[in-house]
């Protein structure tokens, strides 16, 4: 059997590589907040220093064995997520495990994560973990949705499940889906936001409310692990939606500059609202969002 | 390349840096000077340049902060805070009331000294210390950890037959919950 080196050398970086920039993207985030705020903020590696630091703990107390796993699971997802996007368009190295279909693999894979952590918070009995793990569903509930309907919208409308298809189709900026089809993006990018978590819609993770919700009784490495997956997953996230609707990238430079922009939205968004309630954050994916996918899909459809 | 002894060395030296930079206050807001926390944290001094940041709960926090004076029944709830959070952990005492008491150096229901019941590491004097005060402080126990002396949790296992003496000593209705820390 032949080994396709390039391959093993994508599998080995691109964790390291996604990790790398979503822990520099965090980071920049709570600069530029603290800029917004009018503050000097912490220095850009600070997200970095804060999970060496939770990784260096000397004593790492567990509920049960569910509390071990709740984490792996979500650091699995992160990359499981992340191996089956094309990180780079064409490049041998970086294409990962993109098979055809993969846009309905992706669907499932990356509610796992949550799944995961849900049953990881099961276990330490803390009620605020409950609280925020029944938020965290109801919101998924809320976000899948429009999210769904704008990738059937677009996956009518270009008749493939692949993203190596869709990055194919859009060879050209002017072929760029967000252009070809503006009413899934809006939904889609809707959906996004509730994805990231900022506020408004940080229902899960409202520190000032239900102590940081789900991760509440975890400390230590499993907190650590928990940030590292988290850096991951927005990532995986970020090239997600650069390869479906940006036309992907040739390069890291482009990449970097595409999955940026993409990440200051929710950033952005969330520095200047306050937080909803569960079931307002909820309406509201059920609102717009679901009336842009839905008119997404009518207009491919007719 | 290194020998075993270099090579703990070195990574000592890196999570100290981070531990150092890398500081989850849960502020305890027992007594007046919790007010001085939140200019502490916003524009105006800004903490978090030095990485200073509240954390939600106690398990995922490294600095408690005791803000003035404890009375007695607080003191249970801190002592279970304490002994909740995750080593290595470190106790900021804030105020002249937990260092003598201060003006309630004669209260019947507030302890004096809190050095008796829980390992001090760093303190701020002031009643109520201004946050210029409170960054100094942090900027100290910064320094006590890159040169390894804050040890506030390990003195706290070892001497815990102490701590736990004159702990009971103030609360009398004793009824702690046996959990693992
Ligand atoms: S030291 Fe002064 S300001 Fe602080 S708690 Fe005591 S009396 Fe209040």
């Amino acid at each position: 059997m032949e080994i396709n080196w390039s391959a093993v050398l994508g599998i080995v970086f691109t964790p390291v590589i996604a990790f790398l920039v979503g822990v520099t993207y965090g980071g920049l985030t709570r600069r530029i907040t603290a800029r917004i705020q009018n503050r000097f903020g912490p220095p850009f590696y600070q997200n970095i220093l804060d999970i060496i630091k939770l990784y260096s703990k000397e004593s790492n107390i567990n509920h049960g064995v569910m509390q071990h796993l709740g984490p792996v699971f979500a650091i699995t997802a992160s990359v499981t997520t992340l191996f089956f996007i094309p990180v780079i368009k064409d490049s041998p190295v970086f294409t990962n495990f993109s098979f055809n279909g993969d846009l309905i693999f992706l669907l499932y894979i990356m509610v796992f994560g949550s799944l995961g952590m849900a049953l990881g918070a099961g276990q330490t009995g803390n009620p605020n973990s409950a609280i925020g793990v029944s938020r965290g569903l109801s919101q998924l509930v809320g976000y899948e949705v429009p999210f769904v309907m704008a990738l059937v919208a677009i996956m009518v409308q270009f008749q493939t499940t692949s993203l190596n298809d869709l990055l194919a189709v859009q060879d050209h900026f002017t072929k760029w889906i967000i252009f070809q089809s503006p009413f899934a993006f809006l939904a889609a990018i809707l959906a996004f936001l509730g994805m990231m978590g900022y506020a408004p819609f940080d229902v899960v993770i409202a520190p000032a409310e239900i102590a940081s919700g789900p991760p509440s009784e975890f400390g230590g490495k499993y907190l650590g692990l928990m940030l590292t997956s988290r850096s991951i997953f927005t990532f995986a996230k970020l090239v997600l939606f650069t390869d479906i609707f940006l036309g992907g990238a040739h390069d890291f430079i482009t990449l970097i500059i595409k999955t940026f922009i993409l990440y200051m939205i929710p950033v952005l968004t969330g520095i200047v609202f306050p937080r909803f309630r569960t079931e307002q954050s909820i309406r509201f994916f059920w609102s717009w969002p679901l009336f842009f996918g839905i008119l997404a899909i009518l207009v491919v459809v007719f | 390349m290194f020998n075993d002894k270099e090579a703990s060395k070195i990574v000592d030296i890196i999570k100290n840096f981070a531990r150092k930079h890398s500081l989850w206050v849960v502020a305890y807001g027992t007594g007046c000077g919790a007010i001085e926390l939140p200019p502490t944290m916003t524009s105006r001094y800004d903490a978090e340049r030095f990485g200073i940041r509240g954390s939600a709960t106690p398990r995922q926090a490294d600095v408690l902060l005791i803000t003035g004076y404890l009375s007695v029944k607080t003191l249970k709830r801190v002592i279970r805070t304490y002994e909740q959070m995750q080593e290595p952990k470190y106790v900021i005492g804030f105020g002249s009331c937990t260092i003598n008491g201060g003006m309630y150096w004669d209260s019947y229901n507030t302890i004096k000294a809190l050095d008796r019941y829980l390992p001090v590491d760093v303190y701020i004097n002031g009643c109520m210390p201004r946050p210029e005060a409170v960054i100094s402080g942090f900027i100290k126990l910064q320094q006590l950890i890159s040169e390894g002396k804050a040890d506030g949790a390990k003195r706290y296992r070892e001497n815990l037959e102490w701590y736990r003496e004159n702990q009971r000593k103030v609360i009398k209705n004793w009824r702690m919950p046996e959990y693992n820390w």
